[in-house]
């Protein structure tokens, strides 16, 4: 049953209990916490979280327990329904959340819980709130998306192509949630720290809309510390300054960074070994030049404007680095290259990771039973490995109500 | 107000931002961290020491704006390493701290005498996070990464583009941020596993791999449909990918690059969109329901691009906002740190104090907490700043030895 590759023993949450009440804002946080040992009570209405409606579904078929983004973002977490309109129902929510270390919301289910009288059955609960805005804020009440909050957030005037007539770009994924998402998770564990020394609960507001803005690096500080705006650029960091490009096609019709180009004497040294090695050193017109960069004895790249030479040498390198790009397939440059010392990366498609020999053998890919469906599924894995107390998927996305038995027997049980 | 972490201190090695990003963290929340600098390389091996942008026309290793806004409320202290007392007086500091945190290549704490064992044999609880692009271990161990190329390498500057173009990728370290984000988790959560059983650890953390777990749905997509993002005219990361929306994207608007972004989640939205804009093409059938408006999304797109390049794009967001409908400017810089009401209200800019620098603005925080918010005041330490303060007050060496120690070369 259970892969003999995959981590055991505890996570490192074990013994944690959380309630989710979260639409896809917040979603991602409980999964990250629940991959890590907590128990996760996932709480949707009778007909099933709306996320359950979103593609990709398998093998294309709509259907509540066949969408891929639901399977994605509630592993490991148990499943329950209650009709939050339903008295009855909100008292099973208040029993769950009275023995609940955190609780996770966001959208509009439970939006109306106030942690003033939650913490009154229940003084050590942390509740964070994930919101587009942040509450009581003056935008509070605008509609948002990942789009809008990448948009008016900073992220996507960083984005897109030199050619400023093309819109900027949203990368993709919907990291504007994942960014709300992270900053819920560290703040709920920087609040049980402060728990575990004090025996306090609180409240936590995360903004997303204020989180991608932090999650701009130069260009809200270029901004905040000299007043100055970055502008994008294909495939490289947006700069008050145009940089010169950096991405390549291969052979093989995949693209790759090449990052920063050789600049001391031994990684010119290293191109013109990486040049006759793969028996291109004749075709490459660069190559007397590269010789020369890897007989200097020093490189001062301050002179480049005054020294003509060197900057001949400078351009050559870069050249170098794409002429070989474009001849060697992707893997074979990354490869090659990193080899040589240079920092360059393929630019792979989210589905290329998984076949990476790295990847595999670290243990990135894990495989994940879906016992109803027959199958087994290759997911995304770890994002750190915390070698003491592991990362895992427990269990796949819970089934609609699949857990509502069991979890409101114990609290029943609780009760008695 | 309390400090949530004010009883953690943590030996910090960490540099850049996707390792300096994660202490900050911590020590906004009253952690004490102690940074670990280089004497003789004056802190350079993070290279952000010294960076531009600049305050003013000063220079130097005390003047980088990006140092000082990924330090803020740390402490910092020189140590030469590679003298034998230096290595003695790093061994008391971890004797005396919860974590160590590193984001060297792989090997470098090793070749040190430095590495997870070592550490543990100085403190048997200790919590070690080393977070490199591709791990400790692996056949990759070796290789180099800043930021794009860990974007590269995990899917995510794929992921960001337009049809019959290159790769848009992210115009910055998106995953020197978040790689700094996971950090932080892996400490804190390393923190509570000690608090529950006693037990230190070594966390091991590639920064690829943190960037490929963001691209969920895609690969699963591919596991079980068998359908790559990479085929033709894919991706188009403006358009919504789940859920299926259109309209959905970045649309110009009347002065020269400057855009709006907008979305119709649902027929409420599409409804109020046409009620919106009066357009009569609004109406039309192949527009009526979401499966035709997917269909005819290239003619929808020049459509709706039509009627948002006669207006200001400020203009647009706000009409469409004032109709429920999601849609913002692509806010410059400017707009969004100094003319956005809702950034100003959540006080997201904090004004820290740096000893050279003088008064700068830098990132704040996206949440703040009920008992314990997190607080920013002193800027990024200059080299050696707190020498006095960590060598004397919390290993207790008198003045004249830390006089001579530095005379020596070793502080």
């Amino acid at each position: 049953m259970t892969d003999p590759g995959m981590p055991q023993g505890p996570g490192a949450l074990e013994g944690l209990r959380v309630v989710e009440l979260c639409d896809e804002l917040g979603m991602f946080a409980g999964k990250l916490l629940a991959d890590m040992g907590a128990e996760v009570v996932k709480v949707e209405p009778p007909d099933g979280d709306r996320t359950r409606t979103y593609p990709p579904f398998v093998d294309d078929e709509p259907g509540p327990e066949r969408s891929l983004y639901f399977w994605h973002y509630n592993t490991s977490k148990a499943g329950v329904t209650l009709d939050l309109g339903e008295a009855a129902d909100r008292e099973q929510l208040r029993a769950l959340v009275d023995r609940a270390d955190i609780l996770l919301q966001s959208g509009d289910a439970g939006a109306d819980l106030e942690y003033e009288s939650l913490r009154e059955t229940n003084p050590g609960l942390i509740m964070v709130t994930l919101s587009p805005f942040g509450r009581g804020m003056p935008r509070e009440d605008e509609a948002s998306t990942d789009l809008t909050i990448l948009a008016g957030g900073g992220p996507v005037w960083n984005c897109g192509y030199d050619d400023h007539s093309i819109p900027p770009v949203r990368g993709g994924g919907n990291q504007g949630y994942h960014t709300a998402s992270h900053f819920a998770v560290m703040s709920a564990l920087v609040a049980l720290l402060y728990r575990d020394e004090s025996g306090r609960g609180q409240h936590i507001d995360v903004n997303a809309h204020a989180a991608a803005n932090v999650t701009t690096e130069a260009g809200t500080y270029t901004w905040l510390v000299a007043q100055e705006t970055v502008q994008r650029q294909t495939g490289r960091h947006a700069g008050v300054n145009p940089s010169m490009p950096s991405q390549v096609l291969c052979k093989d019709g995949r693209h790759v960074n090449t990052g920063i180009p050789p600049r001391r004497p031994e990684a010119f040294g290293a191109v013109c070994e990486w040049l006759r090695t793969a028996g291109l050193a004749e075709e490459c017109l660069e190559f007397p030049l590269l010789e020369e960069g890897m007989r200097r004895k020093r490189f001062d790249m301050s002179m480049l404007q005054q020294d003509e030479e060197l900057m001949a040498i400078f351009g050559a390198g870069r050249a170098a680095m794409n002429f070989l790009a474009e001849r060697l397939t992707a893997y074979e440059f990354f490869t090659g290259g990193q080899e040589r010392g240079f920092q360059i990366g393929i630019i792979y498609s989210p589905e290329e990771v998984l076949e990476d020999p790295h990847f595999i053998e670290r243990g990135f890919p894990v495989e994940v039973e879906h016992p109803e469906l027959e199958r087994t599924v290759t997911y995304p894995g770890a994002p750190y490995q915390l070698l003491g107390s592991p990362w895992r998927i427990r269990r796949r996305a819970p089934l609609l109500g699949e857990d509502n038995e069991r979890v409101f027997a114990e609290l029943s049980g609780d009760a008695e | 107000m309390a400090q949530a972490l004010s009883h953690l201190r943590i030996c910090d090695f960490t540099g850049q931002l996707a390792g300096a990003g994660a202490t900050r963290f911590l020590a906004a929340f009253g952690a004490q961290v102690i940074r670990i600098e280089d004497p003789v390389n004056q802190g350079r091996w993070d290279i952000l020491r010294g960076m531009p942008p600049y305050v003013d026309e000063r220079r130097g290793v005390e003047f980088g704006g990006p140092f000082n806004n990924h330090n803020v409320e740390k402490l910092g202290v020189t140590l030469n390493l590679r003298t034998d007392r230096g290595k003695e007086l790093l061994r008391q500091l971890v004797a005396v701290s919860d974590v160590v945190a590193e984001n060297f290549s792989a090997g470098v704490m090793e070749r040190w005498g430095f590495g997870y064992e070592e550490l543990q044999a100085i403190r048997e609880d200790i919590i070690y996070v080393s977070n490199c692009g591709f791990g400790h271990r692996g056949p990759y161990r070796d290789f180099k990464t800043w930021g794009p190329i860990v974007q590269a390498v995990s899917g995510l500057t794929f992921s960001s583009g337009l049809p019959d173009q290159p790769p848009a990728g992210w115009g910055y370290s998106y995953m020197d941020h978040t790689g700094a984000y996971y950090m932080a988790i892996a400490i804190l959560m390393a923190l509570r596993h000690r608090n529950r059983t006693g037990e230190g650890q070594w966390v091991d953390l590639g920064c690829t791999e943190a960037g490929a777990s963001l691209t969920g749905p895609a690969m699963l997509d591919y596991t079980v449909n068998g359908r790559p993002l990479r085929r033709q005219g894919s991706p188009n990361s403006n358009r919504s990918q789940f859920p299926a929306m259109a309209p959905h994207g970045i649309y110009p608007s009347r002065e020269e690059d400057t855009w709006v972004a907008l979305s119709c989640r649902d027929e409420r939205d599409w409804e109020a969109f046409g009620e919106v804009t009066g357009e009569a093409w609004t109406q039309e059938g192949p527009f009526s329901d979401l499966r035709g408006r997917l269909v005819a999304e290239d003619a929808l797109d020049e459509l709706v691009a039509g009627w948002t390049r006669a207006r200001g794009n400020f203009e647009v967001a706000a009409l469409l906002q004032g109709a429920g409908i999601p849609a913002t400017a692509v806010q410059r810089p400017q707009e969004r740190i100094d003319q956005d009401p809702n950034t100003e209200a959540w006080g997201l800019w904090p004004t820290v104090k740096h000893r050279d620098m003088g008064d700068v603005r830098v990132d704040g925080l996206p949440v703040h907490f009920s008992e314990t918010d997190w607080r920013m005041e002193r800027g990024g330490p200059c080299l050696g700043e707190h020498n006095e303060e960590v060598f004397g007050g919390l290993l207790g060496l008198s003045a004249d030895e830390i006089a001579s120690l530095t005379e020596e070369g070793v502080l």
